[in-house]
């Protein structure tokens, strides 16, 4: 099953080699990975989606946490989380069916970030669902290219938080 | 404050973290380092072989609870320790492993003598680092030994380019290291957890110890035995637990699993309280993981979260040091013992009855020869002179188990196996790494004749350092474990596992400057033994056992703990062929 993993680790060489490594040494597949750096710039945010059999999400949680790097783990699987992914989808379009594509866009509230006589480049945020579904759409007027982020996800209040820096004005002066 | 170079550095923060040696091989990248070390108080150790400067650091750690150290030069030099990093990585063992590194301008060009040892050690460490800064040398060093040797010990590898070894930096010797961030400790116990463990042991009709290397890392004997005392429990050891509790008191019931002893593991499918320190609930102990103390609840106590629910659920898990979770649960059932008396005696009292019984009509057996020498019979004349007090160190195979059977050990420390990863050609570097530590016992080193093979380079390390250690080759010329796994469940089709062209021990010993020699007969032996023993500094002896002799018990692999094969004459009813 889908596994969605949130971590806060430290930023540097190697963290992403060490938790990858534990996710890919027990033969799981990583469906998504993102990282980035935080407010606080010596800490980063990992959002993982990995295929991991039932028996082995705890076991998993466990022996990621326990890497040198890493600060804390939560498995926002089953948990309130707010979830997106951001995809750009370029569309092979012209003629008549190019206010069409437009309204499908507007619909999926998709920005055009780049046009030309035979194409549109389009910015999607939302659910992994909203832009499979957007794809799918985009398909049946002609050639589609996409580039995805991967799954980022942030847990509702009270559930399951990382002890993420906070917005402050000592976070921003040491930034 | 002074100035000084990276290898300078490297030198004065590994003796500030109080090395007492070095294991290593120097090359082309750690040059910078060996001349530090030419005209340094700090000893270093030239082995003959980077996996055994591994070992040989194990060895060293084993044997004294400091982090052994070790050193390799870039490429060959690094990929050359890996297998010792794995091994003390799954027997839980520190060191600290210290690489050169090609030159930064150089990395990713593929230089001569490059290899990514960053990322080869990743999977082979508790921890890894490479320095790319002279200025960050200090901190990983001392924070390199802190992860090594704290919660569960391991390997830490940290990588250094020949550059930051040139370069200068200021340097602070009383510098401390600075905290880590994402490095957690839990060692004292959840007091919660820990009512609840005396409740559920108060109420345990047939509890039942099983120990491991937690308790030895630990430093947890003396409140191990207290704990099976006030308890009224059997003990048993894993392969890693031996030395917890002395071999000879009277709660104890030997090694549990594969090559465990009848009581041990009749006694772990019956008790109804598992106590599970320090251990992994590896498959060789379990067999069978359904079938494995199917009446118990299991009390589970491990420093490290995530081997708690691992393989067996745990009813009750605790997370901390061994000897901080006994100190309290000892406090607690002495105070509830005090306060209420004691609970379930009789039913406990016969539980531990029934369990010496066994221990007593089922103690490990073989027939002796008087034409061979069984190997069962050398370990019993080793036994006898060795006293409980030596330090061992075995290779790996079937004189490991023998050892583990029949030797005797009065304290921990003493026994050294590579129990988790299994490899051959550990011992006699281990014995190299032990007999450097020193600490006023002897030091014997138990191995095969395969294993011995591997490690025939180091005799020249024993020979140049004059390292008082007694190499035992129990040599029944072959691969005996392999060849009884092809007896058992292969149809005795033996399939290269011959070790064929050994050498004269004498003469081998000889041409490094070594005594040594052999026996084969069985009225020879005790005398070969204790002329090998009596002979001040090093001695090879070679000790010619009967080929066909199986390790019994045995419980086939995937197999239940309690259906051991016993005899030979039984040895092939319900065999399963598995890993």
């Amino acid at each position: 099953m889908q596994q969605l993993i949130s971590l806060l680790v430290e930023n540097k060489p190697g963290a992403l080699m060490r938790v990858a490594g534990v996710l890919t040494s027990r033969g799981y597949n990583i469906e998504s990975l993102t990282v980035a750096k935080t407010l606080d710039p010596t800490l980063s945010i990992m959002t993982i989606v990995a295929d991991v059999g039932g028996q082995g999400r705890d076991l998993l949680i466990k022996q990621i946490s326990r890497l040198v790097n890493v600060i804390k783990v939560v498995d926002l699987t089953d948990s309130h989380a707010v979830r997106r992914e951001l995809a750009l989808i370029k569309v092979v379009v012209d003629g008549g069916q190019r206010s069409a594509v437009l309204a499908e866009a507007r619909v999926f509230r998709a920005k055009v970030v780049d046009s030309s006589p035979r194409s549109f480049t389009l910015e999607v945020t939302g659910s992994e669902q909203k832009l499979d579904a957007l794809v799918s759409l985009l398909h049946s007027y002609g050639p589609v290219e996409m580039v995805r982020s991967g799954t980022m996800a942030m847990a509702r209040a009270k559930h399951n938080k990382l002890p993420v820096p906070v917005y402050s004005e000592a976070a921003l002066s040491d930034a | 404050m002074p100035k000084l170079t990276g290898a300078q550095i490297l030198i004065e923060s590994l003796a500030r973290e109080g090395v007492e040696a070095i294991f290593g091989y120097p090359g082309g990248v750690t040059l910078p380092v060996y001349d530090v070390l030419y005209d340094h108080p700090l000893r270093h150790v030239l082995v003959r072989h980077e996996q055994n400067a591994a070992f040989a650091a194990q060895g060293f750690a084993r044997a004294t609870g400091q982090a052994g150290v070790c050193m390799a030069t870039s490429g060959p030099g690094a990929t050359n320790l890996t297998t010792g990093l794995v091994d003390a990585l799954l027997d839980s063992i520190p060191v600290v492993a210290i690489t050169g590194q090609v030159p930064q301008s150089l990395i990713g060009r593929d230089a001569f003598q490059e290899a990514d040892t960053f990322g080869i050690s990743r999977a082979a460490t508790k921890h890894n680092y490479l320095v790319k800064s002279v200025g960050e040398l200090a901190q990983t060093i001392h924070e390199a030994f802190f992860i090594a040797t704290s919660g569960r010990p391991g390997p830490v590898l940290v990588d250094i380019t020949k550059d930051v070894l040139l370069d200068g930096a200021a340097y602070d010797p009383e510098k401390r290291m600075d905290p880590l961030r994402g490095y957690r400790l839990t060692t004292a116990p959840d007091e919660d957890e820990v009512e609840r463990a005396v409740e559920f042991l108060w109420n345990a009709e047939r509890p039942y110890i099983y120990a491991g290397g937690g308790v030895i890392s630990s430093g947890a004997s003396e409140e191990l035995v207290r704990f099976s005392e006030l308890l009224e429990a059997p003990l048993a050891h894993t392969l890693m637990g031996i030395g917890g509790m002395p071999t000879g008191h009277p709660n104890f019931i030997s090694m549990l699993g594969m090559h465990g002893s009848y009581a041990a593991n009749m006694g772990i499918t019956h008790c109804d309280a598992l106590v599970g320190l320090g251990v992994r609930f590896d498959d060789r102990v379990t067999g069978r993981l359904d079938k494995f103390a199917p009446e118990a609840k299991v009390l589970h106590v491990d420093i490290d979260p995530a081997e708690i629910n691992k393989n067996r659920r745990a009813d009750l898990g605790i997370v901390g040091d061994a000897k901080a979770v006994l100190g309290r649960l000892n406090d607690r059932l002495a105070a509830t013992r005090q306060t209420l008396g004691r609970r379930r005696r009789p039913e406990r009292l016969a539980w531990l009855r029934r369990i010496m019984d066994l221990k007593r009509d089922h103690p490990f057996h073989y027939e002796a020869s008087s034409q061979d020498i069984k190997p069962q019979h050398l370990m019993e004349s080793l036994d006898r002179i060795l006293g409980g007090e030596a330090a061992v160190t075995v290779d790996v195979g079937q004189h490991q188990m023998w050892a583990a059977q029949y030797l005797r050990f009065n304290r921990p420390r003493l026994w050294q196996s590579s129990s988790g990863l299994g490899s051959m050609g550990f011992g006699v570097p281990a014995a190299v790494g032990a007999a450097v530590a020193g600490r006023d016992r002897p030091v014997v080193a138990i191995v095969g004749d395969g294993g011995f093979m591997m490690s025939i380079p180091e005799l020249a390390t024993i020979a140049t350092n004059q390292l008082p250690v007694k190499i035992i080759v129990m040599n029944n010329t072959t691969l005996g474990m392999v060849r009884q796994w092809q007896e058992l469940f292969y149809q005795e089709r033996y399939s290269e596992v011959a070790i064929t062209s050994f050498p004269d021990a004498s003469l081998l010993a000889g041409s490094f400057g070594l005594s040594g020699g052999s026996v084969a007969r069985p009225e020879d032996l005790e005398d070969a033994l204790r002329h090998a023993f009596e002979e001040p500094g090093p001695y090879l002896l070679n000790v010619q056992v009967t080929p066909k002799e199986c390790v019994y018990p045995m419980v086939p692999a995937g197999g239940a703990v309690n259906e051991m094969i016993l005899q030979p004459e039984a040895r092939k009813a319900e065999a399963v062929a598995g890993d």
